[in-house]
């Protein structure tokens, strides 16, 4: 059968916002469309919508001719041969259970498979579910469970399981956001694979040269309708303006170069990891330094390390020429040392909580001289946070985590900017933010460096580091291995040097 | 961005708008009507309602499950729950007993112990939850086991009272002072004394949750305890005052109590723990908030008073109690799960 996908003027609502308004666009089995759009343009509302996690509220969509019913939710889309590879991966797997069992999920929980019995009946069709994405894993790893494998794998144990299922059309959602480059290739053929068998793939993606690579056809949406659609050869600059709207392509990357004038913040024989070689590594004042490393590198332990949230394996610090030792996250910022976190749902938002208070959680102390909490100041500092950072909402009381993506990033790095901090960590502050927000935050952090703070960024994305950074630091296993001025490398030389080990095995990730 | 008029009016047909209707107002001020439609109906239909002293004996009577559910609330809103006020409370009337009638001190060091060893077992949870990381509800489920049983063992098991033979064949020398008993019997006004304090301490915790740097950085421990932490929040210290606070509060409501029996009865505060915890998850319904707070707690005390006031003077047996406090929390928790889009924030299962 041919699965050829149809939506027609698909609407989606939230409370009284229209997210979606009105997405009609088709395509056929064997083609790639890749959806490009920028943060709360309504993708991530599309793929929930088709995945059936979101109910079907106005319009229609039919795969092979066949309609999705509103009702049943993700088994309806499941029954239309509909697989979605969600971006948070913690939505897929199942945390306690083994990598075979994830593998395996779907068919134990409809009963296809016994849910009571050893582990080892299940090795074998397992392994076969693995060997569908190509990945030969072994028994010992099949039986670990799901939680000891880094994140990228247990990103492809979710594409692995969704391939095992035979869909018609095959959703992916940021897939390459925790990827490797070597794990990358793999997905490509994978999806070079899907497109030869015949199956429709929508592939959400916010780097161009990945969908260069693979899409048949872009659609840009934009303000929950799709703007525009291409077929190969792409326009880029079309797309991105058609992305974007009115603000308009930005110029392209420039390096910069600004030297620091002042040893800011010392580490002195640091070990990210039990074992891993110890090494110096000095942060100045009035430079943005960018780490760049695959998952796994050590970026998070050492942005969590300096900020005290977790100690280094070993090392001692100095901040200012005075012993830095910071027990908690508490002594860091006293110290005016402060971190954005890398995950930012799980370790900056407070469900529910609004701009403002979320704004001032780090600062409460100066909002309330005798304990007491002087509100008004509060909300006052909450909407200058919206106005000098553009964040898009109605007001500085509405809920951080009704925000968009890139605005909420906005929010959880624009608190911590009331003042000039000493060092501002920021691990992966560009994921899943559009273009246009990721230009606007670096100008920032390139401001908050001339203003006379040292700017930490941490990166797996090497165009977003170069971007942004004048010094440009690449973390292999813990170590760093290059230690150099942006205007003196080149891009192939970073990835190389990041490239130069990658493990074949599975490897716990030690992420916070 | 601007819309066009067509997006603005495609906007507007989109089938799936919110109605802010019926549901939202049911939410919002459901339980507040139901309180207030419950009260009339028995002012109407039982006279000896009507009157005020009836009024003051029914919040008299809610007084003590209150207190004790505003310290629930406390460690609700850190994202944990006490299991060991009902203990507590039920040791404070050992202690407060022990101290007037066996020790023959008078009310005010009766008091001061009672309130120290509330601060202590509250410490005691602290300690167990914060530095030796034990789940909240398993930690407090073993302090409420060994509060239970410790407080048996000076006492050989009985209850105390005034006159009782002590195990040396002698008759204790001492007896409830007058002071003391009148924590529950004295007016100030037509206001009763135990009314007035529970009034007190919920005005200063709804101030203290609301309007403080503490109650807020409470709130935000119980909200995201790794993001707060990442903003540089102390979250042990926050989860720690919440069970101080939650045992010197659960002792408060046993010297209410303690002065209500008039002696150390060894059963006293049994039946608090459900009582203080479902008043406080009622709370959390109260304004469709989805989150515990101090109004709230406050209110579903005086709801559950109302009924069951309401129900006793009707002619409800009180064996049935129980029925009508289980079906008031189910009430409370379908406003707060059920009907409301704003998913209750808190969850119990979420601590265990």
């Amino acid at each position: 059968m041919v699965a050829t996908v149809e939506l027609h003027d698909v609407r989606h609502a939230f409370g009284g916002n229209p997210v979606l308004r009105g997405v009609s666009i088709g395509w056929d089995a064997g083609e790639v469309l890749a959806l490009m759009g920028a943060n709360g343009a309504g993708k991530s509302t599309l793929i929930k919508v088709l995945a059936g996690v979101h109910p079907l509220q106005h319009g229609r969509i039919s795969v092979g001719g066949t309609p999705l019913s509103a009702a049943d939710g993700p088994l309806a889309a499941r029954r239309l041969g509909i697989e979605t590879v969600h971006q948070r991966i913690d939505e897929g797997v199942v945390p306690g259970l083994s990598v075979a069992e994830n593998l395996l999920f779907e068919r134990i929980a409809q009963s296809e498979l016994p849910a009571v019995g050893s582990l080892r009946r299940l090795l074998p069709a397992a392994r076969e579910v693995a060997a569908g994405l190509g990945l030969d894993w072994s028994d010992a790893t099949l039986r670990r469970d799901i939680h000891e494998l880094g994140i990228a794998d247990q990103q492809l144990v979710l594409l692995a399981r969704a391939l095992s299922r035979r869909p018609r059309l095959l959703v992916l959602d940021e897939p390459t956001s925790a990827l490797s480059a070597a794990e990358t290739d793999r997905l490509f053929g994978v999806v070079d694979d899907m497109r030869r068998s015949g199956v429709a793939v929508l592939y959400v993606s916010h780097r161009i040269g990945e969908i260069d690579r693979l899409a048949d056809r872009i659609a840009v949406l934009r303000d929950g309708s799709i703007r525009s659609e291409q077929a190969k050869p792409f326009d880029w600059p079309a797309a991105v303006r058609d992305m974007l709207g009115e603000r308009g392509a930005q110029e392209l990357v420039e390096i910069h170069d600004r030297r620091g004038d002042e040893d800011v913040l010392q580490l002195r024989g640091a070990q990210l990891f039990p074992g891993s070689a110890p090494f110096d590594l000095t942060l100045r004042r009035g430079e943005v330094t960018g780490v760049v490393g695959l998952l796994g590198a050590g970026k998070s332990e050492l942005a969590l390390g300096v900020f005290g949230a977790q100690p280094f394996a070993a090392g001692t610090m100095r901040l200012a020429g005075e012993p830095y030792a910071p027990a908690s996250p508490a002594d860091a910022v006293a110290r005016e040392v402060y971190l954005v976190p890398e995950d930012r749902a799980a370790q900056a938002m407070l469900p529910g909580w609004s701009i403002a208070r979320t704004a001032s959680l780090p600062f409460l102390r100066a909002l309330s001289p005798r304990g007491v909490l002087r509100r008004g100041k509060e909300r006052a500092d909450g909407r200058a946070v919206v106005e000098r950072f553009d964040v898009v909402a109605s007001s500085e009381t509405q809920p951080v985590d009704a925000l968009s993506g890139g605005n909420q990033q906005k929010v959880v790095v624009g608190r911590w900017l009331r003042g000039q901090p000493r060092v501002m960590v920021l691990d992966e502050p560009f994921r899943g933010i559009d273009i246009g927000a990721r230009h606007d935050l670096s100008h920032r952090l390139r401001e908050l460096a001339a203003e006379g703070s040292a700017v930490l960024v941490l990166a797996s994305d090497v165009d977003e580091v170069l971007e942004v950074a004048d010094r440009v630091v690449v973390l292999v296993e813990g170590v760093p291995r290059l230690d150099a001025r942006s205007v003196d490398v080149t891009r192939d030389r970073i990835v190389a040097q990041m490239a130069a080990l990658t493990r074949a095995e599975p490897h716990g990730e030690g992420v916070a | 961005m601007p819309k066009t008029e067509a997006e603005q009016a495609a906007a507007a047909a989109a089938p799936a708008e919110p109605r802010p209707g019926v549901r939202e107002l049911a939410v919002r001020y459901g339980f507040i009507a139901i309180t207030v439609a419950l009260f009339v109906f028995f002012a109407v239909t039982e006279e000896t309602f009507r009157q005020p002293s009836t009024l003051f004996s029914m919040l008299k009577f809610a007084s003590v499950v209150a207190v004790v559910g505003l310290g629930v609330t406390l460690t609700m809103v850190v994202g944990g729950l006490d299991l060991s006020v009902g203990a507590v409370a039920g040791m404070a009337v050992t202690i407060s007993a022990m101290t007037m009638v066996i020790y023959a001190q008078v009310g005010g060091v009766a008091i001061a112990l009672v309130l120290l060893a509330g601060a202590l077992i509250g410490a005691v949870n602290a300690l167990l939850i914060v530095v030796l990381r034990i789940p909240d509800l398993l930690a407090t489920l073993a302090t409420m086991f060994v509060v239970m049983g410790l407080k048996l063992v000076p006492v050989d098991g009985q209850s105390v009272s005034s006159g009782m033979v002590l195990r040396d064949g002698s008759v204790a020398p001492g007896r409830f002072t007058p002071d003391f008993l009148a924590i529950d019997r004295a007016f100030v006004g037509p206001i009763p004394l135990p009314v007035l304090i529970v009034g007190l301490i919920s005005v200063a915790t709804w101030f203290f949750l609301n309007r403080t740097r503490w109650g807020r950085l409470m709130y935000a421990v119980g909200a995201n305890p790794e993001a707060s932490r990442l903003a540089g929040v102390r979250v042990g210290r926050y989860r720690a005052l919440a069970y101080v606070l939650s045992g010197v509060f659960a002792a408060i409501g046993g010297l209410i109590l303690s002065a209500r029996i008039g002696q150390g009865d060894i059963s006293a505060g049994n039946s608090l723990l459900l009582d203080a915890v479902a008043v406080a998850l009622v709370g959390t319904s109260v304004l469709g908030m989805g989150r515990p707070n101090a109004w709230g707690t406050i209110l579903g005390a005086v709801l559950v008073g109302i009924l069951i006031t309401g129900l006793t003077i009707a002619g409800f047996p009180y064996y049935g109690q129980d029925v009508v406090k289980g079906i008031v929390l189910l009430l409370a928790l379908l406003f707060s799960f059920t009907l409301s889009r704003r998913r209750s924030r808190y969850t119990p299962a979420a601590v265990i």
